[in-house]
């Protein structure tokens, strides 16, 4: 199963990209679901962003929404009513479905973009100031699980390493007090060190005992969390002095993120609720860093390798081994970049055990919408971000609960992961006639044009 | 080439073997033989250690078996060492170059009970069958969704949804069991819930050839979400639609009332005693029938099962429906059996120490269900203690399912081999 | 029973794989299906056995047409077939993976073990196999898990054999015994179809041959024709195999093994004190048949075996021990036998798979950073070097013809500085075109002064390109023999027995 979403170029791949055989397909062998490009067909490009990235993401990120809006509909009291006496007015049904639905999307675009109810244009975008900040730890940790995917591994680990990375950051911001600046980059460090420590763990043993990877960090993530409580609830280690509760101490307060607010006051502006932070701006940093690894670094050549075939790359004198721990290392660090977010950014009075807040395993779906691609991650990251600030104000205007938002997550994965599901259900025209490309009787005609 | 006609049969390639000698399985006793003396010397607790192994309703009392503490612990880490040391013997000298897997079953009891005896040091006795009994409960769905995932798996499918299947089981069974005020409404729906989180896993995995661990993590998020959402949009402004009437405690006549072994066995619902036979059942399914031996040919080679007529995504597509049926019950115990209404992750990711007790398991229905026990049997520990007051961390024993299913795949306890094509989805040209 | 294609076609998108094919084999009848790799045998084969569907065409048997929605019909109506790689399940007992699909069976579905311990027994019996009903398929060597196949088939009642690509893992001693037995079956009235691409069992055994070629029947052939006459009609055109060498300059020792010893993750002894010296400008073949240990060797010699004892020394360098990075930059150029697992990647463009193994430093990589323009001039040279037929150098390598992917792999490592060439074998599932191109090029390497070590399992090609030949059997080398020993002796030794015993 290793080789998820890791097609290395044309963002185009499908996610179920299979073996790596590249033969002739003979009886025995799974042939490769790839498309063509020699095939004579007159517009290529359409038919790719037809059936491909772009349109194929709207319509699953659509189909997902229309999922959502049944869901809203059926449990909302007033479509309720209206069916109850649905044969006497069935235009009343219309109405209540239109208004709940309609109700609960746009609060979502109001808690996400643009408030339209407020006045003055700072107050109007501080919705999308507040996505921002949802987006901030769901682009550095989807990152983190997409750069795994490009090697070939499957980090479930997210949550672990997220936990660790935050218990570290924390320590160092409230045990140590440092100059401005200074401060929050060292505790980020922390939570760098701490998320790659607990990756290089699953790393370690897939490199030493062949253990597998999802295995290992499915159980790493409970193991991370029963030790961080125990820190929670244990004096001189992660709890608050003299506190009862299982809560850490809060962070310094050069140790935080500042936030765009303060900034704004700052230079002499006028008072806002702006919580995006510097964090934002290191996760646009991680997206570049991890664009120039895969693409322009050696290092990341030697991870696509191993990613796409790893058997190739150790006969070429490629160091499997040390490429799969060191690319648990750094899937780790940039979800401990997310952990030190949360700490740093979000939390910043005291974490307890449930610091995670999901994002572990949203990181997964925020991979493999973008897939695995940076600049994918980072826009999933953003949509996401988004889903999850305008799902709290939906939840407080419209009573819709939040875990919608979790709904919405997994139903556009499962969409994107099956094209031909979409193209089936919206009717569209499938990817080429020759998906899969036979090359045998090719072969041998070359071998006789001589 | 005609000449070699001539020459009798080449007798068959049969390469000569080495004994291995590896030394992994002594090296693991020894960690916990020195933890034993650490027990024993380096933080002794004195006092009586009791162990109550009665209880009111058995048809004659045992009496409370008092130890003192001690005494016992320097003898069991005594014990456990020479254990420990005749493994590196057994290792190295005898001609099969490791130790008997009896033997490291032996030293597992041994220091569980040097353990109990330490942590229970002047405390007000540990109740045995209680322990036992607790622990059966709380193995109770992992045992249900291990057997849904060796059947999955087996078949060459992946299960990582089967915390999914236990949620959506135990939601639906709270749902239905409540608006018809039938346990066995609840059940049926329970299982038609595992049944559809199976499904939506076999149109992904088998008909669009979807990763299949993707497939199941996303599973878990998906009904996570459903049943929160229905949790606060339903269940929270209809609290009638949420309260079941639980399954009835069915004692066995005559058996319930052996000492220990009673209150072990017979004194439980009807989900207890289906698990009995769910093991055997699946046991004997996958080993002894037609059916099972296609099973596990689909799961090994699905090429070779195509061959000989067997439709393959066929079989997987039933196996995974049964798998998730099991799974489904597992879940029904939640809402049936241990408490009567659904609350949110009710399940508390029991879905993955399942999947810990199916790799620790061996993907074997029996192994994995005692696996499924252990681990129960490990969390109840934790809780016991707590109640009665121990010096670890709970924490710690939450932990243990975690790093023993670690360090089985890191191929330390044993050698494992999952079926070959677990995972692969069977793509005909 | 009598077997008739009419007219089968088989499309794969825009590529046509069986043109219009037809074929009748009779009852008791070895009906020889001759073709090179990819000619279209493998899928006409498929298609009656109902694997694939064919879009045009039909099948008959005993002149009833027949529609076969998967194998399952195709057994029931009495066709067998034993499979190139074989269809069993490897941790089944022999006993099960002979029931499996018609599985006798007692009470409530139980398995009826005995009543197929039996009909293993019986089928053994009448045949003269040995084949223990209880054996654990995966334990068994490779020509007894074939006969499992055969008894498979026949258990099945099958009338219509047909056997696929059967003695490419086989002794020449099997091979002797499967033909043995291919005509017991023939003379009890089984219709055998037997698919090939080697010559000489076809004249040996076949009672009638058919040729395809790309995709398309070209001609039936007399199994009296000769060797040269089968092959350019096979190929289409007259085929000289042998390439042009002039005798090797032998220079000084540059690559020896000595006392080799590899235990693999089984814990089997799979090379047992193996030694060889290759001299600068000159091929050491090591021949053998497959599984008997070279795959291993060259493994070892890479570095990616753990478990190895002796010594590899190239001029007087220890490599043992070393990683795979360190035992190339030694100076090891390496051609993987399986070129679409080992050898590329194949989501990678040409280019990149070009700089494979130069990962780390000059000239694709300075400061940690790829030098992509660097790369793409290198890779342009060597595309026309090469004469790799690809559109550009972007072009992903998964969608090369073999030929062109195997020139991509002779590419990059015949661009490094080289002290050693190991190849392994280097053309299987090649056309004959780019089959002489890399034999070319194997030999101009030796012919530059650099020590060759070619590793195959196909005689022709050993004989074509060694200088010496080392014959491994069992883990051992039984011999090393001049490159211009008869294959009649080498057979032999392939087989095991020692040159002096050969000589006798």
């Amino acid at each position: 199963m290793t080789d998820v979403g890791t097609g290395s170029a044309g963002g185009a791949e499908p996610i179920h990209s299979q073996s790596s055989k590249l033969d002739t397909i003979e009886p025995g062998q799974q042939p490769n679901a790839r498309r063509d490009p020699e095939a004579p067909f007159g517009n290529n490009l359409l038919r790719e962003i037809m059936s491909g990235g772009a349109v194929l993401t709207v319509l699953a990120i659509v189909l997902a929404l229309v999922v959502a809006a049944v869901l809203i509909a059926a449990t909302d009291s007033g479509v309720q009513a209206a069916a109850g006496y649905f044969f006497a007015r069935p235009s009343d049904l219309f109405v209540a479905v239109w208004n709940a639905v309609s109700g609960a999307y746009v609060s979502l675009f109001q808690g996400s973009i643009w408030n339209f109810q407020r006045t003055g244009f700072l107050v109007q975008i501080a919705p999308l100031m507040s996505t921002l900040t949802f987006a901030t730890p769901l682009i550095a940790a989807g990152l983190g699980v997409a750069l795994a995917f490009r090697v070939g591994m499957f980090n479930i680990g997210g949550r672990g390493q997220l936990i660790i990375g935050a218990a570290v950051a924390g320590w160092i911001a409230w045990s140590f007090p440092m100059p401005p600046v200074i401060a929050f980059l060292v505790a980020t460090i922390g939570g760098l060190v701490g998320g790659a420590l607990w990756g290089a763990i699953a790393g370690v043993l897939k490199a030493t005992t062949g253990a597998h990877e999802v295995i290992v960090t499915i159980m790493l993530n409970y193991v991370a969390f029963y030790l961080v409580a125990y820190g929670l609830r244990t004096q001189g280690l992660l709890q608050a002095h003299g506190s009862n509760s299982p809560v850490s101490p809060g962070d310094l307060p050069n140790a935080t993120y500042p936030k765009l607010s303060d900034l704004i006051t700052a230079l002499g502006g006028p008072a806002t609720s702006y919580t995006v932070n510097i964090g934002f701006l290191l996760s646009i940093v991680a997206t570049v860093a991890v664009w120039y690894l895969f693409s322009r670094s050696s290092t990341g050549f030697r991870f696509r390798a191993v990613g796409e075939n790893p058997r190739a790359a150790r006969t070429a004198g490629i160091n499997v081994k040390w490429v799969y721990t060191l690319a648990m290392i750094f899937s780790g660090a940039l979800v401990g970049l997310a952990g030190a977010d949360q700490v740093l950014g979000t939390t910043t009075t005291g974490f307890n055990s449930g610091v995670d807040a999901g994002i572990g395993f949203s990181a997964i779906t925020v991979a493999l919408l973008g897939r695995s691609r940076p600049w994918g991650v980072f826009f999933s990251g953003l949509l996401f971000g988004a889903l999850q600030a305008g799902g709290y104000t939906m939840q407080a205007l419209q009573q819709i609960p939040i875990d919608i938002v979790d709904v919405i997550q997994s139903v556009v994965v499962l969409f994107i992961a099956a094209p031909p599901l979409v193209r089936a259900v919206f009717r569209l025209p499938k990817p080429g006639s020759t998906r899969r490309v036979r090359r045998t009787p090719a072969a041998v005609a070359e071998g006789n044009v001589k | 080439m005609t000449t070699a006609t001539l020459t009798p049969s080449a007798a068959p390639i049969v390469h000569e073997k080495v004994i291995v000698r590896s030394l992994k399985v002594p090296i693991i006793l020894d960690v916990f033989a020195i933890a034993a003396l650490v027990f024993a010397f380096g933080i002794p607790r004195r006092g009586q250690s009791s162990f109550r192994l009665s209880t009111s309703t058995d048809f004659f009392q045992i009496p409370t078996v008092v130890l003192p503490t001690v005494a016992t612990v320097v003898t069991v880490a005594i014990l456990l060492v020479v254990v420990a040391i005749l493994t590196h013997l057994l290792v190295a000298f005898s001609s099969r170059g490791r130790s008997p897997l009896w033997l490291s079953a032996v030293f597992t009891v041994l220091f569980l009970f040097l353990f109990l005896t330490w942590a229970g040091a002047d405390l007000r006795g540990i109740p045995i069958p209680g322990l036992l009994v607790g622990g059966l409960a709380l193995a109770t769905p992992l045992v249900f969704g291990s057997l849904g995932g060796v059947l999955g798996e087996r078949a060459g499918v992946v299960n990582v949804a089967i915390d999914g299947q236990l949620l959506f089981g135990a939601f639906s069974a709270a749902l239905v069991g409540s608006a018809t005020h039938s346990p066995w409404a609840g059940l049926v729906a329970a299982i038609v819930a595992g049944v559809l989180v199976s499904w939506v896993l076999a149109v992904f995995a088998l008909r669009y050839w979807v990763d299949q661990v993707i497939v199941g993590v996303v599973l878990n998020v998906l009904v996570g979400g459903l049943t929160n959402f229905f949790y606060t949009k339903v269940f929270a402004q209809v609290p009638s639609l949420n309260h079941t009437t639980k399954f009835d405690t069915i004692d066995i006549p005559g058996l319930s009332q052996i000492p220990i072994i009673g209150p072990v066995f017979f004194q439980h619902t009807i989900i207890i005693y289906i698990m009995y036979i769910a093991v055997f059942v699946v046991w004997y399914a996958l080993f002894k029938t037609r059916w099972g031996l296609r099973v596990r040919s689909v799961g090994e080679h699905p090429q070779a099962a195509d061959t000989v007529g067997i439709n393959v995504n066929r079989t997987r597509f039933w196996t995974v429906t049964v798998a998730g049926a099991v799974a489904g019950i597992g879940g029904a115990f939640y809402t049936l059996d241990s408490v009567s209404k659904f609350d949110k992750d009710i399940t508390q990711g029991a879905g993955f120490i399942a999947l810990a007790a199916v790799i620790f398991g061996q993907w074997h229905p029996i192994k994995a269900a005692l696996a499924g026990l252990l681990f129960g049997f490990a969390e109840n520990l934790q809780s016991t203690l707590g109640i009665i007051g121990s010096p670890v961390p709970s924490e710690f024993l939450l932990m243990l399912p975690y790093v023993v299913t670690i360090v089985a795949v890191a191929g330390l306890v044993g050698q494992s081999r999952a079926p070959a094509a677990d995972g692969t989805p069977y793509i005909k040209s | 029973m009598k077997l008739e294609l009419r007219g089968i076609t088989k499309r794969f998108g825009a590529l046509t794989a069986n043109d219009h094919i037809d074929l009748t084999v009779e009852p008791g009848e070895i009906h020889c299906l001759l073709g090179e790799n990819g000619a279209g045998k493998s899928t006409l084969m498929n298609v009656l056995y109902g694997l694939y569907q064919a879009d045009e065409g039909e099948i008959l048997l005993d002149d009833d047409v027949q529609h076969f929605s998967g194998p399952g019909d195709a057994m029931n109506a009495g066709i067998g077939m034993v499979h190139q790689h074989f269809m069993l399940i490897p941790v089944f007992t022999v006993a099960e993976n002979v029931m499996l699909g018609h599985e006798p069976t007692r009470l409530g579905g139980r398995l009826d073990l005995a009543a197929a311990r039996a009909k293993v027994r019986e089928i053994s019996e009448r045949f003269g196999f040995d084949v223990d009903p209880d054996a654990v398929v995966e334990e068994l060597p490779v020509g007894v898990q074939q006969r499992v196949e055969i008894i498979k088939a026949l258990s099945r009642d099958a009338k219509v054999l047909v056997f696929d690509e059967p003695t490419a893992v086989l002794t020449p001693q099997e091979t002797d015994e499967l033909m043995a037995i291919m005509r017991q079956l023939r003379d009890t009235g089984v219709a055998i179809v037997f698919i090939t691409h080697k010559l000489r069992e076809v004249r040996e055994v076949a009672d009638r041959i058919t040729v395809i070629r790309l995709g398309k029947v070209v001609g039936e052939a007399q199994p009296t024709a000769s060797n040269a006459e089968l092959a350019s009609m096979m190929v289409g055109r007259a085929v000289d195999l042998s390439i042009h060498k002039d005798p090797p300059k032998i220079g000084a020792e540059a690559f020896v093994v000595h006392d080799l010893t590899v235990i693999d993750a089984a814990d089997q002894v799979v090379v047992s004190h193996v030694g060889f010296t290759v001299h600068a400008g000159e091929v050491l073949a090591i021949a053998g048949v497959q599984g008997n240990g070279q795959t291993e060797l060259v493994e070892a010699i890479l570095g990616v075996q753990n478990r190895v004892e002796g010594s590899i020394r190239l001029d007087g360098r220890e490599l043992l021990g070393r990683s795979v990075g360190g035992v190339l930059d030694a100076g090891v150029g390496f051609v993987p036998e399986d070129r679409t697992d080992d050898g590329l990647v194949a989501e990678f463009t040409i280019a990149e798979n070009l700089m494979l193994d130069r990962s780390t430093g000059a000239p694709f990589v300075r400061g940690g950073t790829l030098q992509l323009t660097e790369l793409e001039r290198f890779a342009e040279e060597k595309i026309a070097e090469f004469d790799i037929r690809a559109q550009g150098v972007t072009t992903h390598v998964g969608r090369l013809s073999g030929g062109n992917q195997q020139k991509v792999v002779l590419a990059r490592e015949l661009s490094r500085e080289l002290r050693l060439l190991v190849v392994s074998q280097p053309t299987r599932g090649l056309d004959v075109g780019s089959i002489e191109f890399v034999h070319t090029r194997i030999v101009q390497t030796r012919d530059s002064g650099i020590p060759v070590v070619v590793v195959s399992t196909e005689l022709d090609e050993v004989v074509t390109l060694a200088d010496r030949i080392a014959v491994m059997y069992r883990g051992s080398i039984v011999g090393i023999v001049p490159g211009d020993t008869s294959r009649e002796v080498l057979g032999l030794m392939m087989a095991g027995e020692k040159p002096a015993e050969v000589a006798a």
